[in-house]
């Protein structure tokens, strides 16, 4: 299991352009974490510091308590799995079988073990008939579910999704969802990047909002998506779920899902 | 205008169309928005109303064809649809040129290509940075931006060609609220000086406020097409793989557990 810890943080790009700046976060084993903020507020640049694709140029970065700067990306990538926001970017197999392979294999699994975690993997974002296509013979969305599924093969203890529901139909949100849900209800950590507010606050416990290069608040969805925050949202303009929104108008207190906001209305009082 | 009368269409190497029967007209002005499950065709579409399919990647139509402002298309260049349709891809990143090492010169490229006077390219590259609000990125390399500010670039590079007719595929997919609105603004700006405008979204909630007309595809068939309002309360819609906007939800929701959704107007 992973424990993370992202302590004082900061980041410049070789441009000059600075993307991080005193950044504290602690991600404990088996969290779903939402990181949500405006474009350009620094959530990218965060995430590739778990996996030390990025090496912060301030702080560090520390695994169960160890500063990950020594350790190699090989090393660390059998620790954090990352799905980037541009499948294109992660695809390069002319396989979808080899694809997801690739990671397991990489991994050092045996050839069972590849083609058990590559079936099991492909058939949770419901890729199994998609096996022996080409990956580009695939739809954009459908090519993000199989860098998902890439990444899900390598059973890694902390999964990072930048941005996962893009693209993704009604149907593909919930699969996503469950995905989530299925990967921590077995230990594992998730990290996800969103600026979908539906789809961060009926998912996740915990929802870090960023801006500027820091985070602004950390807390869960119904505190984070509270009334007394939205000052601070407007700031990395970031919009409140409309559940919160009505259920703030109506006086019904913080209601981040419609599920809440559902239930505070035909609850008495 | 733009009209797709009958179309088919199937990709190289496959047998089976991906569309069938595509009747549809943009009318100048017009917003129409495009919703549909994974898979259904709307990327497609997008494709084929630009030009693009059949004509740069190939495949063929296996039925119809494409008018613009009454004039069939067929076998017309490909470049002479890139002055006449404008298209945003679903992938930014796949669409900034990589020639240009600023996203001011990302931008003015597209004027530039229109054989625009070089004031008239600056002038409309610095309207639709700011229509945007990205004046700030204007010195920055466009390979070093994030997702969303990628996307906002191609989008200003398509505002500031002003094409007659544009088609957009997931606009806003990277974009923040902020982000989003301001897309919002400047395709309702676009809009108004007549441009055509197909938009391919799930974003329902952006399609709500913003759309004269919605078009529903399914098995790359139009299942539905009527006023955005009618088309968006369809109670048909989750059926079509396609999330309502949350004012739907919200109020169906409600219903659902006996409540009057009235409580809900005027409401956020």
């Amino acid at each position: 299991m992973t424990d993370l810890a992202v302590v004082g943080v900061g980041f410049v790009y070789p441009d000059g352009t600075r993307a991080l700046d005193s950044v504290h976060l602690h991600v404990r084993t088996g969290e779903r974490v939402a990181i949500i903020g405006q474009n350009g507020s620094g959530k990218s640049t965060l995430v590739r510091q778990l996996n030390g694709l990025l090496r912060p140029t301030e702080g560090s970065v520390l695994h169960d308590g160890v500063n990950i700067v020594d350790r190699r990306v090989a090393s660390l990538a059998a620790s954090v799995g990352i799905v980037f926001q541009n499948p294109d970017r992660q695809i390069f197999s002319g396989r979808v079988r080899a694809e997801v392979g690739f990671g397991p294999r990489i991994l050092g699994r045996s050839g069972p073990e590849v083609d058990r975690a590559v079936r099991s993997a492909l058939e949770s974002v419901g890729l199994q008939d998609a096996i022996d296509l080409n990956p580009y013979d695939l739809g954009y969305s459908r090519r993000k579910l199989l860098t998902l599924a890439s990444i899900l093969a390598m059973d890694t203890p902390v999964l990072v999704l930048d941005e996962p529901t893009t693209g993704q139909d009604a149907r593909g949100v919930e699969r996503v969802q469950s995905i989530v849900h299925e990967v921590s209800g077995r230990g594992r950590t998730v990290v996800a990047i969103s600026h979908d507010m539906r789809f961060v606050a009926e998912t996740f416990e915990r929802v870090v909002v960023m801006g500027g290069g820091r985070v602004l608040l950390d807390g869960g969805p119904a505190e984070v998506f509270a009334e007394a925050a939205w000052p601070t949202l407007a700031s990395t303009y970031v919009e409140p779920p409309r559940a919160a929104r009505v259920g703030a108008r109506l006086g019904r207190g913080s209601t981040p899902t419609e599920a809440s906001l559902v239930d505070s209305l035909t609850s008495p009082g | 205008m733009l009209t797709l009368k009958g179309v088919g269409y199937r990709y190289a190497g496959y047998a089976a169309p991906v569309l069938h029967d595509i009747d549809l007209t943009l009318g100048d002005g017009e917003l129409v928005g495009v919703v549909g499950a994974n898979e259904a065709g709307k990327s497609t579409l997008c494709l084929v109303a630009c030009g693009l399919a059949p004509g740069s990647i190939g495949g063929a139509l296996t039925g119809g064809g494409l008018e613009i402002d009454g004039e069939p298309m067929a076998g017309r260049p490909v470049h002479e649809f890139a002055t006449r349709v404008g298209i945003g891809f679903q992938n930014p990143s796949t669409q900034l040129s990589g020639v240009t090492g600023s996203v001011f010169e990302e931008v003015a490229l597209g004027p530039m290509n229109l054989g625009l006077m070089p004031a008239e390219t600056v002038e409309r590259t610095k309207w639709a940075l700011a229509t945007l609000g990205i004046e700030d990125l204007a010195e920055r390399e466009p390979r070093r931006l994030s997702g969303g500010q990628g996307q906002l670039v191609v989008i200003a590079s398509l505002l500031a060609m002003r094409p007659p007719h544009l088609v957009l595929d997931e606009p806003t997919a990277q974009l923040d609220p902020e982000g989003t609105r301001l897309v919002g603004d400047a395709l309702r700006e676009l809009a108004a000086t007549g441009t055509a405008l197909l938009i391919a979204e799930h974003k329902t909630d952006l399609l709500d406020g913003l759309c004269d007309r919605v078009v529903v595809l399914e098995a790359g068939r139009i299942v539905a097409d009527g006023p955005a309002a009618a088309i968006l309360g369809d109670p048909r819609l989750a059926g079509w793989g396609v999330a309502p906007p949350s004012r739907v939800r919200l109020a169906s929701a409600l219903s659902a557990r006996g409540l009057d959704p009235a409580v809900l107007e005027g409401v956020a």
